[in-house]
């Protein structure tokens, strides 16, 4: 039977899109439906999972709101800090730098990427503990300083891990932005710094809003970072999760967590989206 | 101090470099209060270079740049009494209709009155009868309405000059047409200097009082429309503005005679200088006769093609020993009958008058 060119154009995209959707299918969705089933029965004797349906884990959730809170504050604020490093820097690398070198600098950026976070992160952990810093600190007398194992140095470690990530977005948005806005903007009567607040950073606000909410996202999952550089004293939900489902074997009191942190996150990035189109006024919003 | 002077903009021996290429080299340019000026030339001769150092987006590497008197090397776009209509319109997408073009009034200092910014932007967007779009955003507008935007936005702000980038290029025919008879009349309505930058020498003719035509850099006229167009200054503009025939040509010792170069000799206006010449020569400035008695100082040909346009129809000659001509034919000038048909042999007449004569 002869195939329309329509139904073989619906069969090649249905081919092409198999793979990813099968494997997003089977280790995103059901992964997820399995959680949302677990996170509503009950732990084990012997620990893991028994069937039931009970609210008991939810009710639980207080117990982990330090976890909970530090990470609701340390991830917006790291992804803020974050924001304030990286926006001059793309902004220098979109605007300001010789177009003949751009290139090169943007790769610069992701340099670090070549070599793994945990590293990286070991790194900072010498660097700010006792034989580090601290110690050359007390060499010109300044003695007793902490760094870390505080949430300074998590804060750190997380600028440090993630600016690539805030970077990159914003420098799309603004090497995309129109000059001749700009020119616009100065014929017009506007001072330099007034562009900048009015036009400038208006429209590269999607690339902001992506930024944040990439970075937010990602450390609203945080491991590795508290674990190195906070020390166990600033707990993450992931540390909370690593810690339910490998040492004290509660799943669904894990699954339950895991959960409220995905609503959480489905929330963010929604309101990220809405104010992102809301201020940008255009319709393409590049979210992740 | 307020220096009264009766030019808008005044260019002294102005040169802009890149790097080492020449955009602008050594422009003398004066452009009277209220006039309306057209930058005509092709893409690369620097008329766009020369707008955009008014503006204060590029700055000369040599010379001076005067408005209203007042030198302007170094002063930045946002402190120019001047505005500009940006090519494809450089409108704000994340502003409404409204605030597009109250930006300019928000700059203000002191501040401006809401009240006052909302009725004097309302007012604008009224002169470019867009008044009920307010509240539009950019995307929803067309081409024709966002040029209108731009414009309004331009003005707002009363500036002693208006300066337009290609403002046309982007419209389709009618509603450049349109465009073209609206901003003459927003320029008298307003009585500020309009500076327009333009390749499209039909434009420029018909907009401006006052053309500027540029190649490579330089100025090579600068009049009227009409003494553009009959009495162009050399080749170059007789090429660009308007379609011409050239003809390769000697102007004989003394000066009297032109002789063409298939032997055909003209009487010359005086003051030629001998040698060999350039001539130009305008296709509406022929008129064609049908072939019947041979006398001597006339061109013959043979019509090759014929495209018919209504009211004119415009021919393809071959004259005698001097190659394709182009004719275009009032309809009732072409006599006995209304239009000539390819393969018929013609003479072309013409006023050796209307010959321009440029030394080769």
């Amino acid at each position: 039977m002869p195939m329309t060119t329509d139904r073989k154009r619906q069969l090649l995209t249905a081919a092409l899109v198999a793979p990813a959707g099968l494997w997003l299918f089977v280790f995103l969705v059901l992964p997820f439906m399995a959680m949302v089933v677990f996170s509503f029965g009950e732990r084990a004797p012997e620990g893991g999972y028994q069937p039931a349906f009970t609210f008991a884990q939810f009710a639980n959730l207080p117990s982990r709101a330090a976890a909970f809170w530090n990470t609701m504050m340390i991830a917006p604020a790291g992804a803020l800090l974050c924001l304030i490093v990286a926006y001059p820097v793309a902004y220098y690398l979109a605007v300001k730098s010789n177009p003949k070198y751009r290139l090169m600098l943007v790769s610069l950026v992701v340099v670090p990427f070549w070599t793994s976070l945990l590293v990286r992160t070991y790194a900072w952990m010498y660097i700010l503990g006792s034989r580090g810093i601290p110690n050359l600190l007390s060499m010109i007398g300044i003695e007793d300083v902490r760094l870390l194992n505080t949430p300074g140095a998590v804060l750190l470690g997380i600028v440090y891990g993630y600016l690539p990530l805030m970077i990159m977005p914003i420098y799309v948005s603004l090497e995309k932005l129109d000059r001749r806005l700009l020119e616009a903007s100065a014929d017009l009567g506007a001072r330099p710094v007034s562009t900048f607040f009015s036009i400038t950073l208006p429209l590269s606000l999607p690339g902001v809003m992506t930024g944040v909410a990439l970075v937010t996202i990602l450390l609203l999952g945080e491991y590795l970072i508290p674990q190195l550089l906070g020390g166990g004293k600033v707990f993450f939900i992931g540390n909370a999760l690593v810690d339910l489902f490998l040492q004290s074997r509660n799943w669904p009191f894990g699954s339950a967590i895991a959960v409220t942190l995905v609503v959480v996150v489905v929330i963010v990035l929604t309101v990220a989206m809405r104010i992102a189109w809301k201020v940008s006024g255009s319709r393409q919003v590049d979210l992740v | 101090m307020t220096s009264v002077s009766a030019n808008d903009i005044e260019f002294r021996s102005v040169t802009k470099l890149y790097g080492s290429v020449t955009a602008v080299s050594d422009i003398n340019l004066a452009v009277p209060k209220g006039a309306f000026v057209a930058l005509l030339g092709p893409s690369g001769c620097g008329k766009t270079t020369c707008l955009r150092m008014i503006g204060g987006f590029e700055q000369p590497s040599d010379g001076t740049i005067l408005i209203d008197g007042r030198e302007m090397n170094g002063v930045p776009p946002y402190r120019r009494p001047v505005n500009m209509v940006f090519q494809h319109y450089a409108l704000f997408p994340h502003f409404d209709v409204e605030q597009n073009v109250a930006y300019g009034l928000k700059q203000a200092r002191p501040k401006l009155a809401a009240a006052e910014i909302s009725a004097r932007a309302r007012e604008a967007l009224e002169m470019v009868r867009l008044g009920g779009f307010e509240k539009r955003r950019i995307h929803e507008m067309s081409g024709g309405q966002q040029q209108r935007v731009a414009l309004a936005r331009a003005i707002v702000n009363k500036p002693s000059v208006l300066l337009l980038d290609e403002p046309l290029a982007a419209l389709d025919k009618k509603l450049r047409t349109a465009m073209q008879i609206e901003l003459q009349t927003l320029q008298r309505e307003l009585g500020i200097t309009f500076v327009l930058v333009t390749h499209d020498q039909e434009e420029a003719l018909s907009m401006s009082d006052m053309v500027c035509v540029m190649n490579a850099g330089r100025i090579v006229q600068m009049a009227k429309p009409q003494e553009i167009y009959d009495r162009p200054a050399d080749l170059f503009v007789a090429d660009f503005v308007g379609k011409t025939n050239r003809i390769a040509a000697t102007v004989e010792a003394g000066g009297a005679t032109l002789r063409l170069s298939n032997g055909t000799a003209l009487a010359a206006r005086s003051g030629l200088k001998p040698g060999a010449a350039t001539v130009a020569l305008r296709p509406e400035a022929i008129e064609l006769v049908r072939q019947s008695n041979g006398s001597g100082s006339q061109l013959t040909g043979t019509v090759t093609h014929r495209i018919f346009l209504g009211s004119t129809a415009e021919y393809q000659i071959n004259v005698d020993g001097l190659g394709d001509f182009l004719v275009t034919a009032d309809r009732r000038s072409v006599q006995e009958s209304d239009l000539v048909e390819p393969g018929e042999r013609v003479v072309l007449n013409f006023d050796p008058g209307k010959v321009h004569v440029f030394p080769a």
